[in-house]
């Protein structure tokens, strides 16, 4: 699947995760091009309708980020996020798309490094996994030991 | 309120299989309240149930409307425009009440997205329980406001039964005992006398018996 880029979107807490995007940028770091960053208030404001939403709308993995526990700007945001992806991924294996596709991740604001390792390390995962099963315009992966034709179509990208 | 809970998706997603286009009825009261049939968990639903039929090859249409309560023949009646000719199936997340109406309205497939529970209050949030056992003949005013007949497990009238052990029920050790509780209660208002009066053999005919139960009020009655 070495032609595969998956479409991830990434859903960054203000007070964190998105000032460790920036830090990262400031470090020159290098982490895929795979990854959306949506800001947001606080993970707190994660919301599982909106998770399905990107799935639905053709993202092949999606994370939240949000700030270390016991840290949240807003005292408990993060944990409310962490059960709200909790939930969305209980229904991501109810619809067969696997929860393994979406993620919580924390870190802080001063974790650059983290952010670019989490964004490769989901990536991978997501790699690994395939395209989502919605983004049918991508060929199967490839039974092992098999090559894979590459693909001009982007996932998610109609039918 | 009435508390229920959303169906397994499999469930509902097997009850529509034949259906190409669907329209997902909220419901804007209790269930929204217990977070089970609002707006939001309507359109988490239409979502699902898209996602898993895309994922199969057959996909689904969905229409998403929450009417402001499903159990008043008013707001049901602000359906019809939705309710066109290639819609397949009804999805209705509210309790069984808004699911019969729908029904008895439309003449469409409808099927309960929710399982509807019991009449209850929420503790705190996100998590619900049991208050009425919709008895039809309430004697709160004799128990200190802590009702035998769903809050005790034997809904005996004449309690604690011998079961009760430092204050919790023996069918349940996190159940607190309901009659411990009237106790308590009716110590704290000086009316502990009230236990002395022996509670005769429920009328249990105004509860479930003799069919569905009516509420008539000839006061308010329009026609």
């Amino acid at each position: 699947m070495q032609d595969f880029e998956p479409k991830i979107v990434a859903f960054c807490c203000y007070y964190c995760a998105y000032s460790a995007a920036d830090l990262a940028g400031s470090l020159r770091l290098q982490y895929p091009a795979n990854i959306r960053v949506i800001e947001m208030p606080c993970s707190g404001k994660t919301d599982v309708r909106v998770l399905l939403e990107a799935f639905e709308k053709g993202a092949d993995g999606v994370y939240v980020l949000g700030c270390m526990e016991g840290d949240c700007h807003f005292l408990k945001g993060n944990y409310r996020a962490k059960r709200r992806v909790k939930q969305a991924k209980k229904i991501l294996d109810e619809i067969g798309i696997g929860g393994e596709r979406l993620e919580m991740y924390n870190l802080s604001a001063a974790m650059g490094p983290r952010f670019a390792e989490i964004a490769q390390e989901f990536t991978e995962r997501i790699k690994k996994l395939g395209p989502s099963p919605l983004n049918k315009n991508y060929p199967p992966p490839p039974k092992e030991g098999e090559g894979h034709k590459g693909n001009s179509t982007k996932a998610g990208e109609g039918e | 309120m009435i508390i229920a809970e959303a169906k397994p998706l499999a469930e509902v997603a097997g009850l529509i299989n034949d259906a190409q286009k669907i329209l997902v009825v909220g419901c804007g009261g209790c269930v929204t309240v217990c977070l089970a049939g609002g707006e939001k968990e309507t359109g988490i639903l239409a979502a699902a149930l898209r996602m898993l039929r895309k994922k199969e090859g057959n996909p689904l249409e969905t229409v998403e409307v929450t009417l402001t309560r499903q159990c008043d023949p008013e707001y049901v009646d602000m359906l019809a425009k939705y309710v066109t000719d290639d819609i397949d199936a009804i999805v209705s997340l509210a309790c069984g009440v808004g699911v019969q109406f729908l029904a008895e309205r439309y003449p469409k497939w409808v099927v309960p997205a929710l399982n509807t529970k019991f009449a209850g209050a929420t503790i705190e949030h996100g998590v619900w329980e049991e208050r009425c056992g919709l008895c039809g003949e309430c004697i709160l005013h004799k128990t200190g406001g802590i009702c035998p007949v769903i809050r005790c497990s034997k809904s005996i009238l004449n309690g604690p039964c011998g079961g009760s052990q430092n204050g919790k029920c023996e069918v349940n050790p996190e159940t607190p005992c309901a009659w411990q509780l009237i106790y308590d209660r009716l110590k704290t208002l000086g009316k502990l006398d009230l236990l002395l009066e022996i509670q005769p053999p429920k009328d249990w005919s105004k509860s479930r018996d003799g069919g569905p139960r009516k509420v008539v009020r000839e006061d308010v009655r329009l026609a």
